[in-house]
This record gives structure tokens, sequence and C-alpha cells, in this order.
């Protein structure tokens, strides 16, 4: 092999660059079997702790509970007694006489309804915060002070002024889950780097397109903390709020359920609760998570 | 001689609370269509603050700032600027960054097909077009400060400013977007105002240096013509009499009459 050396003479000769050739290596596939043993691998090491969590604590509580004379039923006997609810939700006798999904579904709606009044509400109050000083002086004491209220403080005041149980307990979610929002989306419409202003003013935008193009994209990830927060609080809240107003819903189903000494049904109905609370967290933290993938910081 | 760009005795003074500083005083420049202008000067001596008065991003106390002869007080796409950290928005790819501006300026003037192929060939000027779907974070810095010099020519401004457009990248890396920029300059023929505190950037780039006095109240302190014809090469350079000169007569101004004391 030929070497060619390179003597720098004096102090004008530079050192001659040898080109090193590129050599394109294909990718090596990994055998299929052995991508999908890893992937259960993966899934195993995430799933199988909690199970075994779930099976001891079942355990205790089977053991705990199975003495004559216990207040509580244990699980085996909560499955025994709601064997029908669990395997027909779609039941309807009429009047409150229905399966878990009615129920549900008509919480959910309700939960719809008022958060999506409050997330819009919200977004809208907390950009008028975020943007001018003098909003923000006069109606962040305000805020402050009212959000400090519990949601079911506001239920009589809100039967006394709209005489219905429907619209009172979308009420009670709209003004239990519009305040994280609101102090989000301030937080995060202070925070918009001077840069992107700067560049929207050399730019001209108009306060319109500043507010499409800049502002909501900026402010998006403390935008969905806000919507993350308020989902969880209107879910709390509804449930409260259908004990007291009665109707179809899960609050009164287990309120029913309570007054007719059916404490497995009131067991089977907060498993529901708490399920259904974790995925509208999770729905909120997924959008959440699309919307603003392009988001972050770099 | 007739003044393009014109600043006339700006002052500047931050006011907070009952304490007041005076930043820049009496700054007084004329700038020729197509000349390439530098502003040289220790940190904190304003120079940003003058060019944020030129882009009309802050308000000169006293004085102002003449583009053809008119006053200009507030920003606009005519003195479009690079900003130092690239300042591209993140949720948008390169194309839609560079579009953002076009789209706002010949909104009346080009058809959207027009104003798509002024974009690419804008990011082709900055040899970026293979990078029009990224998104700001997916290429590299002198890539980002690159798709920030399309945005701004892309609005085709009457003057385009620099603030400090390579302080955030490496040796390397600067000296390659130098070189494009050199050559954009002639092609294009713009009208550049640069701040920098790169002594040989300043001399390599330049047709004119304007070195500040420390602040607080930095004035102009002296104005270096850089009588070297383009094209100019980097290597060449290295060795050219009048290069050296220049250099010199910058890194005295800035290291011996106005020494920065705070640094020390």
């Amino acid at each position: 092999m030929n070497m060619t050396a390179t003597k720098i003479e004096g102090e004008t000769a530079t050192p001659a660059a040898t080109v090193a050739p590129v050599v394109a290596l294909t990718p090596k596939r990994r055998p299929r079997t052995e991508a999908y043993a890893r992937m259960a691998r993966e899934t195993a090491v995430r799933v199988i702790p909690p199970l075994v969590v779930i099976a001891l604590l079942t355990l205790v509580w089977e053991l705990v509970c199975r003495r004559a004379g216990s207040a509580l039923p244990p699980p085996s006997k909560v499955f025994a007694d709601t064997r029908e609810l669990i395997f027909d939700p779609f039941f309807d006798h009429g009047g409150i006489d229905k399966g878990l999904f009615w129920h549900l579904s008509a919480s959910l709606q309700r939960v719809a309804f008022g958060y999506s009044l409050s997330a819009v509400a919200g977004i809208a109050l907390g950009v008028l915060v975020g943007q001018s000083v003098w909003a923000m002086r006069g109606l962040d004491p305000l805020f402050q002070v009212l959000r400090t209220i519990p949601p079911l403080a506001w239920l009589p005041l809100s039967l006394a002024a709209f005489r219905d149980g429907q619209p009172s307990a979308i009420f009670v979610i709209f003004i239990t889950s519009i305040w994280p929002i609101i102090i989000n989306t301030a937080v995060g419409i202070r925070n918009i780097p001077q840069d992107y202003r700067n560049v929207a003013a050399v730019v001209q935008l108009n306060p319109l397109e500043f507010f499409a193009k800049i502002m909501i994209p900026a402010a998006a990830p403390y935008i969905f903390t806000g919507l993350r927060i308020g989902v969880g609080l209107s879910w709390l809240a509804i449930v409260a709020a259908e004990m007291l107003i009665g109707g179809v819903g899960i609050g009164f189903f287990i309120w029913d359920a309570w007054n007719s000494s059916h404490i497995s049904e009131i067991i089977l109905a907060l498993f529901y609760v708490g399920i259904v609370g974790f995925v509208l967290d999770r729905l909120i933290a997924g959008l959440g998570k699309f919307v603003t993938r392009g988001t972050a910081q770099n | 001689m007739t003044a393009y760009l014109k600043l006339d005795h700006i002052d500047k003074v931050f006011t907070r609370g009952v304490a007041s500083t005076e930043v820049l005083k009496d700054i007084n420049l004329t700038i020729e269509k197509g000349e390439y202008v530098s502003i040289i000067g220790h940190s904190g001596c304003g120079k940003s603050t003058l060019l944020n008065i030129i882009a009309g991003l802050t308000g000169a106390t006293t004085g102002g700032v003449l583009l053809e002869n008119r006053e200009v007080n507030s920003p606009g796409p005519d003195r479009a600027v690079v900003f130092q950290n690239h300042s591209l928005l993140p949720w948008l790819t390169v194309y839609e960054n560079v579009k953002l501006g076009v789209d706002k300026v010949f909104a009346k003037t080009k058809s959207r097909a027009e104003r798509d192929a002024w974009v690419m060939h804008n990011l082709n000027l900055v040899q970026m077009a293979h990078a029009r779907d990224k998104r700001p974070s997916e290429i590299s810095g002198g890539m980002k400060q690159r798709v920030g010099i399309a945005r701004a020519l892309a609005m085709e401004p009457k003057v385009l400013l620099l603030d400090e457009p390579f302080g955030a990248l490496d040796a390397l890396t600067r000296a390659h977007l130098q070189d494009s920029v050199m050559a954009l300059h002639q092609k294009l023929g713009n009208t550049i105002l640069m701040i920098t505190h790169d002594v040989d950037e300043a001399v390599l780039l330049s047709d004119r240096i304007v070195m500040m006095t420390n602040g607080p109240s930095a004035r102009i302190g002296e104005v270096l013509e850089v009588p070297l014809a383009p094209p100019r090469k980097r290597l060449e350079l290295a060795t050219n009499t009048t290069y050296l000169k220049c250099r010199q007569r910058v890194l005295e101004f800035l290291y011996e009459r106005h020494r920065f004391v705070e640094a020390a």
C-alpha cells in the first residue's frame, strides 16, 4: 500500500486530505420472531407488576371480609351479587332501573357538555388574562377566590337559578373545571418567548393570525395541562352532583344502591367510576400529546 | 451619495422606576443601497438594542430611523430580521416557517402557486430545499440559521438585519455560513446590517465596520471602510495586507482604546 506523507514545508504547505470511500451498509433485519418476543417481554414487564399487586390486594380483601359479620362484602360476594349488572350493562326497565352503561353514558353526557363549555370559556378567558395586564389585575384576584369554592357549594345556588337538575349539574361541572384551564392557559400565554412575538411583529401578523398561528400552538402544552386537570375535576364533581340531583347517572346509582343497602353494587360502580376517570384523563393526555407534538422547545 | 437607511440622532434611555440608564447616545449613520455594514462592540454596548430600534421592535427615546426618506417606527417585513437564536416556530415545518412571511407579504401580489415557488426558490438559495418537510427540531443549528435567513430573504426586505446570526454556531459551520451569506449578498445585492462581536467576521463580510464604544451611553466610536473587492476568499485574505490592517484597526479599537473593563 502506498502512503503519501505530506511534509509541511516552511509555513505555507497544507496537508493533503485523503477522501475515505463511503460504504453504504444495508441495515440488518432482525428475524420476525425475535421482534415479537421482545415486544412480548416489554409488555410483560409493564403488565405483570400491577396484575400481581391487584391479585394480592384482592386476596387480602377476601381474607379480611370473609368472616361472618363483616360490614363490607368480600370480592367473591361482590362478583356474585353483581353478575347481572356486569354481564348485562344495557338493560332498560324504565325509570332509573337501567344498566350501568346507561348510567355512565348519562354522566358522561353531562360532563361532555359542561366540560366543553368550560374548555372554550376557559381558554378564551385565559388568553385574555395572559395577554392583557389590566385584565389580569382585574380578574386574577377574583379567580383566585372563586376557584377555592368546593364544587358542591355551587349546586344549591345553581338549582335556585336554573330550577332544574340537568342544567345545574352541567353548571357545576363547568364552574369546577374552568379554573385550572384559565390559569394554565394564562401562564402559557405569558410564557410565549419574546422571539416568537418578534417574528410575528416583523411578519406583521394581525391579532387574529397571531392568536391562531403563534399563541395557541405556543401555549398548547400549558393549555393541555389545564384541560387535563379540568377533566379530572369535572369527573369528580359529576358523581357528587348527581347524588344530590337524582335521575339517571352513575352518581345517583351509587346513592340509590346505598339507600337499598346494595353494598356490592356500590363497589362495582366505584370500580367503573375509576376506570372511566382514568380513560378520560388518558384521552385528554393523548390528545395533548398529538396536538403538541411539534411544540417541544429545542 | 444618497442615504438609503439613515439613523438620525438616536438616543435610547431605559427607565425602570426612578432609575434610568442611557444605553445609546446620539447615533448617526447613513447606509447606502447594497452596502454591507457591520456593527461591532463589546457585549452590553447596546448594539442589539440599536438593531431592535431599526427593526422597530423597540422605540428610540429621541431621534428616528429613515428608510428611503420615510420614517419607520414599527416592525415590518421591509426590515426583516435574522435572529441570533434562529427563532423558527417549532410547530411548523421548514417550508411553513418560510411561507408564514411569504403569505403575508405577497398576499395580494402573488398567486398561491407563485408563493409556493417563491418559498422553494428561497430555500434553494440557502440550500435547504431538501429539508422542506422537516421540523426545526430535526435539523442542525446551522441549518436552522439557513432557514432563518431564507425566511428573512423571502420577505424581500429593503434592509436585511442580522442579529449576531452566527453567534450560536460552531466555528466550522460559522465559516460555511459566512461564505453563504457573502455569496448571497453578491448575487442579490441586498442592503445588510449585521451585529457581531467577531472581528474576523466583520472584516471578512463588510464594506464598512461601525465600532461602538462601551456603554452606558454608547456612541459610534469609529467607522472603518474595508477596501477589499469581492469576491473575498477566506484563505487568500489570511495573508492580504489590507485585510490584516483592517483587522488590526478593529482590534486596536476594541482592546486598547475601548477595553471592556467589566470582563477583566
